[in-house]
């Protein structure tokens, strides 16, 4: 029999039975596996596709072999994100300290790989032993003449969202330190894709044929030189709201750049991500070209998408992913393939957020904030799902139990983003669950 | 042989590309390797997590560690609550026999006393059923996986082992090192046919390997149990695998010291002459010759080694990975007429350049570069300049394979591009047939690939 830890009850809702309101946005309970990651994870996952730059993971090596090249985020030009660099501290360095290796190392990397800007996360351990990483970096730049900004990604000082905080800070300071002369009135900037599969070229082509600038897709195949400008453009459109919607906050308050939240997950979401956009513009012209895309795109689709939708009518699924608007938006993308979401959790979901999942699911789901494991396995078998949505370390929860499964996570190597994304991910949905292989499978 | 590791990029101060991996990653497959015991970090969520998905995506298994989550209070007053909560809350969650405690760079560096807690602990739930605890500091800025996985070996026997009992035994014990799951089974299945009881630590050859199941497992089945380990020091011997173990981190030679357990230190039985030196020792324990099964292999190796010698004289080979690992591969290649160009590990015991035993009258001890310490950067530019055939190790050189256009032979840990990493069979006669019709097949095909011709006839 699996429990659910007293700390956690309140993060366990059952629609239709209970009536409190989910706790979240609180440290995992010690003991409890939780699948979040910490506050490093969160800044280097939002950074790491910035292609141009130098990624450095000062401290122990651990943090940043385990990160080293595990993300689908492409780029179209430089690849410097693919490489993983550490100041692989020992214990000499933890006795006297590790500014100078740092330092040395900013200097020897920064002449041999010629970046366009450096990024140092601090670990853990940089927490304790008291480095100044931010005069460092200022000596650095000072003499490279680019820019080397100190990530305060501790891990232990916070949760992951804390992490997502520490990087909207850092890309802050780049924004505005370049010219925004050549920006035009219909131009915006995507914050929160990280260019997985190739997603953000997909979406780029849609706003260009809308007749919309995008001056910095930010993370998603990201360059130094556009974030400095993107203090220039008219909108921020926020997708993944979880990770950034601090910063478009802050530009907001800084720049007085307006900000919406968008989805590109799904077929209604991703049309209104376009809609809504065109509608902040109110010309005629992006209007009329929006329209028009989203007509002709949805009819490329549609008739495979329904193809898809007969075989798996009335199917059910789990889902537990990291934000909640992405949740909110694969509840809808299966709706559209005939099944129903009977389990639906995430790891950094707020209270409107939750609210808003409680309102779109149906009677009996579970909704559950920072899961583990064991309550997860629990769910699903108890609901009888035949799909898992989640990520690496989801997957052989289902896979042991024989349940299909869909990666929709940082690693995935399919673009599930845009209308052809949703065709995708009805491939994959319908691969996994279909597949012939679960009539071996000895669970009752 | 080569000993200079000056490179270009090596100017550099900082690592690129480690071609190793952090202390508590080993302590975790250890723990998962105990009947079962719940790995518990004691540090920042993170370490358990990325661990986890690091492990899981090799295996393709769940596999649970447990977190003391540290907080930034943790951090300045010390993590005695985070640390009791953890361990209720896996009791509650897992109801394990043994919880495994491993120290995070944080924890060890903020002096937290483990076994002072645990005491408190224990001395609080007096009464009740309380699991083993055994604690292993793995400070990440201290040695590699490697070093985790040997000091939790050791942790785990000088906590459960007692006082010796003396009972006539002809238990062995064997300490097989950080070999795959198939490996471990290959050894059982050696063992049992020479008709030996023995205690193997760890054994994750199930929990890390396991069959479908109906039901979800909190933990997953199999793992040395308990009472095996604390009676190892009954047993008439210790094999241990892996020459580079130093005396400190050894637990065989803890057994050796403390109980007078007579310790065989063995390389990884890589290739005829390793295999043949770990069967010659059971033949010598068990009191029986070769079982007929195991001879018929090592005479088809033989014959295998002599239809294939032509593909492979004289090719280059670059080998990197776990030092005792790198080793045997090493040592093997020198059988079959590769040359080790390349002899590369992230590992840093000093002792790689001893046990690489160039007996082939075919190769100048100046062709092989033997690297110590090194990250992939390095490895690359020297392979580079010295344009190997093929490169064999785990996933993370596939950048060079692919940057050279070589075959690339996927062994040991981490295998993430290819399913199976938990199925390859490296050790014993089986596992060198298994690594030399692999290796030779690689080389076939490429020559087969870039031929103009394409003979379906080699």
């Amino acid at each position: 029999m699996i429990k659910i830890l007293e700390e956690r009850k309140e993060q366990v809702f059952n629609k239709g039975k209970d009536s409190f309101e989910i706790s979240c946005d609180k440290k995992s309970a010690s003991g409890s596996v939780s699948q979040r990651a910490c506050v490093f994870c969160g800044s280097r996952v939002v950074l790491y596709p910035i292609a141009d730059a130098l990624h450095i993971v000062h401290g122990p090596v651990g943090c940043a072999v385990y990160t080293w090249d595990i993300r689908g985020a492409l780029s179209s030009g430089p690849e410097l994100h693919r490489l993983s660099f550490s100041t692989d501290l020992t214990e000499i360095d933890i006795i006297h300290g590790a500014e100078k290796k740092l330092y040395e190392s900013l200097i020897g990397l920064i002449d041999y790989y010629k970046p366009n800007a450096c990024f140092v996360y601090s670990t853990c351990i940089i927490g304790v032993i008291g480095d100044d990483v931010e005069a460092v970096c200022k000596k650095v730049s000072n003499e490279k003449f680019i820019p080397v900004i100190p990530v305060h990604s501790e891990g232990f000082k916070g949760t992951k969202k804390d992490g997502y905080k520490a990087a909207c800070e850092a890309l802050f300071k780049l924004i505005g330190t370049g010219s925004a002369n050549d920006v035009g009135k219909f131009s915006i900037n995507i914050l929160g894709d990280f260019n997985i599969a190739g997603e953000i070229w997909v979406i780029k082509e849609y706003y260009k044929r809308m007749g919309i600038e995008v001056v910095s897709a930010m993370t998603g195949d990201g360059r130094v030189n556009e974030i400095k400008k993107a203090h220039g453009a008219k909108l921020n459109v926020v997708q993944c709201s979880g990770s950034m919607t601090t910063l478009a906050k802050m530009m907001k308050e800084k720049y007085g750049i307006p900000f919406i939240r968008v989805s590109y997950f799904g077929i209604d979401d991703m049309a209104n991500a376009l809609y809504d956009v065109a509608k902040f513009f109110g010309d005629a012209n992006i209007l009329e070209n929006t329209k028009k895309l989203v007509k002709e795109e949805i009819l490329k689709i549609m008739p495979e998408i329904n193809f898809y939708k007969e075989k798996l009518q009335g199917k059910k699924a789990a889902i537990y992913v990291g934000g909640a608007f992405k949740a909110i938006s694969l509840i809808k993308a299966l709706r559209l393939l005939g099944m129903e979401t009977v389990v639906v959790g995430t790891q950094t979901g707020n209270k409107d957020d939750y609210n808003d999942i409680k309102d779109i699911a149906l009677e009996g789901t579970i909704i559950v904030d920072d899961t583990n494991p064991l309550e997860l396995s629990k769910f699903i078998k108890e609901k009888d799902v035949s799909l898992l949505i989640g990520g690496v370390k989801e997957r052989p929860i289902a896979y042991k139990l024989g349940i299909g499964f869909c990666d929709h996570n940082h690693e995935r190597k399919e673009a599930l983003a845009g209308f052809i994304g949703m065709l995708n991910f009805a491939k994959e949905v319908y691969g996994t669950v279909l597949s012939p292989v679960w009539e071996f499978i000895p669970r009752k | 042989m080569n000993n200079d590791n000056k490179t270009k990029e090596k100017e550099i101060k900082a690592t690129i590309n480690a071609c190793k991996l952090c202390s508590p990653l080993g302590a975790s497959i250890v723990f998962r390797g105990v009947k079962n015991a719940m790995p518990l970090i004691h540090g920042g969520q993170g370490c358990s997590t990325y661990i986890r998905r690091y492990i899981i995506s090799h295996f393709k298994e769940p596999m649970d560690i447990a977190s003391s989550s540290f907080t930034e209070e943790a951090t300045v007053f010390g993590g005695e609550s985070n640390l009791i909560t953890g361990i209720e809350n896996v009791i509650k969650q897992y109801n394990p026999e043994l919880i495994g405690i491993a120290t995070s760079c944080l924890s060890e560096t903020i002096g937290e006393d483990i076994s002072l807690y645990v005491n408190k602990y224990l001395r609080n739930n007096i009464g009740k059923d309380n699991p083993k605890i055994v604690h292993v500091a793995t400070p990440s800025y201290s040695g590699t996986h490697i070093d985790g996985f040997h000091k939790s070996v050791k942790a785990i026997i000088e906590t459960l082992v007692k006082e010796k009992i003396n009972t006539k035994s002809k238990k062995i014990n064997i300490l097989p090192g950080f070999l795959s799951p198939a490996d471990l089974r290959y050894i059982k299945e050696v063992l049992e046919d020479f008709d030996l009881s023995f205690t193997m630590l760890p054994d994750y050859s199930e929990t890390l390997d396991a069959p479908i199941w109906d039901e979800y497992k909190k933990i997953p089945e199999g793992g040395t149990s308990i009472d095996q380990i604390e009676t190892m020091n009954n047993s008439v011997a210790t094999i241990e695998f892996g020459k580079t173990i130093s005396n400190e981190f050894s637990g065989a030679f803890f057994l050796e010291e403390k109980f007078g357990i007579k310790r065989f230190n063995l390389g990884f039985p890589i290739g005829i002459k390793e295999t043949d030196q770990f069967f010659n020792i059971l033949e010598k324990l068990s009191g029986l010759s070769t079982p007929n099964k195991h001879k018929l292999v090592r005479g088809r190796l033989i014959d295998s080694y002599v239809d294939g010698h032509k593909y492979l004289f004289g090719k280059k080979a670059v080998v990197y990975g776990e030092e005792d690992l790198v080793i045997g591969i090493t040592n093997f290649l020198f059988e079959i007429g590769i040359i080790p160009i390349i002899v590369a590990s992230g590992g840093n015991s000093g002792k790689l350049k001893d046990f690489i035993q160039n007996n082939g009258a075919y190769i100048s001890n100046n062709e092989i570069n033997i690297l110590n310490g090194v990250d992939f950067s390095e490895i690359e530019e020297i392979a580079f300049n010295l344009k190997p055939d093929l490169i064999i190790g785990n996933s993370k050189g596939y950048k060079i394979a692919r940057k050279l256009n070589i075959p690339h032979i996927r062994v040991g840990f981490p295998i993430h591009d290819r399913i199976g990493g938990q199925r390859i069979l490296h050790v014993g006669y089986n596992g060198t047939q298994n690594l030399f019709d692999s290796i030779t097949n690689a080389l076939i095909e490429y020559k087969q690939e870039n031929s103009p011709v394409g003979y379906s006839y080699i």
